[in-house]
């Protein structure tokens, strides 16, 4: 039976009524739409009457940026770990950098903060939710919202013990908050018993939440 | 021209101006250093109305975290860096 068919077969059923109402599956235009849904709505209507941008555009750029994810981010740490010289160029200037790496972060600086056994660094944007898409794809959730925005710059060990992150007090806990032009990727620290591990097994063990700093890299046997 | 060195004492303003006001609240009133000088980039408070923005740099300021919450309960090592446009600060007090 063809697809059609099928539909059509469904709706025969749907023709009589057999005494009960069907539930409705909940559906995004049941609610009214927002103001912000509706100032996005007219904002994109305008700009395709006048021209400005063609049918299209605005999914494209949406599947863009839907695209990137923190592989990037994870490969790029990977050679930090394996290539001191690269790192090196890493601290001078992520974007050029990335681009060795035939990446496109787009064109925002990024800032690389390097862990060190004295260091630890973590990431917010207290104002807004700035964050670095192009290497690390789109931040989570909790990473906009409220509680963690507020709560990392003023508690931050209590924050990343909820991670499971527990940083001794000997070493200094510091907080970036990104409410600028810039943008920032934490190098995590390389864990110890990965000496024998590839450059494409250290990008495995690089997750999101290291290069935010909420965690820390783990080798493979924790 | 940046106004500030690497290493400067600066205080953030005490100010609570309307609009799209870039230094979080917390940092205002407050003691830092210099840690990074960037920019220029164009004020983004003024790039938020459709202006143009003054060309300013952008400081990279370290705070203790001690001083930014009294209550702080972490480590006395700890310090928060915020990003902050040049119109926001004034020379600190030596320390």
């Amino acid at each position: 039976m063809s697809h059609e068919d099928s539909h059509k077969d469904h709706a025969k059923e749907h023709q009589h009524s057999h005494g009960h109402p069907h539930p409705q599956q909940p559906d995004s235009e049941d609610e009214p739409y927002s103001h912000e849904q509706v100032m996005a709505t007219a904002l994109e209507e305008l700009l395709s009457d006048k021209g400005l941008i063609a049918a299209g555009d605005m999914s494209s750029a949406l599947d863009y940026w839907a695209s990137k994810t923190p592989a990037d981010g994870a490969r790029l740490v990977a050679r930090c770990w394996t290539d001191p010289a690269f790192a090196q160029r890493v601290g001078e200037n992520v974007n050029a950098a990335a681009a060795e790496l035939d990446m496109d972060i787009g064109t925002t600086p990024v800032v690389a903060i390097t862990n060190t056994p004295d260091l630890h660094n973590v990431l917010v944007c207290t104002l807004c939710s700035c964050y670095p898409i192009g290497l690390l794809g789109e931040s989570p959730g909790w990473y906009k919202s409220r509680a963690y925005r507020s709560r990392v710059v003023s508690e931050p060990r209590v924050v990343l013990a909820e991670f499971g992150t527990q940083i001794s007090d000997e070493t200094e806990v510091r907080v970036h908050d990104s409410t600028a032009d810039l943008r920032y990727i934490v190098i995590p620290m390389r864990p110890e018993g990965t000496e024998e591990l590839s450059e494409g097994e250290l990008a495995e063990i690089v997750t999101r939440d290291c290069m935010i700093g909420t965690a820390v890299a783990k080798g493979l046997e924790e | 021209m940046s106004r500030f060195k690497k290493g400067d004492t600066v205080h953030v303003r005490t100010d609570y101006p309307q609009g799209h006001a870039r230094a979080p609240y917390f940092t205002r009133g407050h003691q830092g250093h210099i840690e990074q000088i960037t920019g220029p980039y164009p004020n983004a408070e003024e790039l938020a109305y459709g202006r143009p923005g003054a060309q300013e740099p952008l400081y990279r300021v370290r705070f203790r975290q001690q001083a930014l919450w009294p209550s702080y309960q972490g480590s006395p090592h700890d310090t928060l860096v915020a990003d902050l446009y040049e119109h926001w600060l004034n020379p600190g007090d030596r320390s």
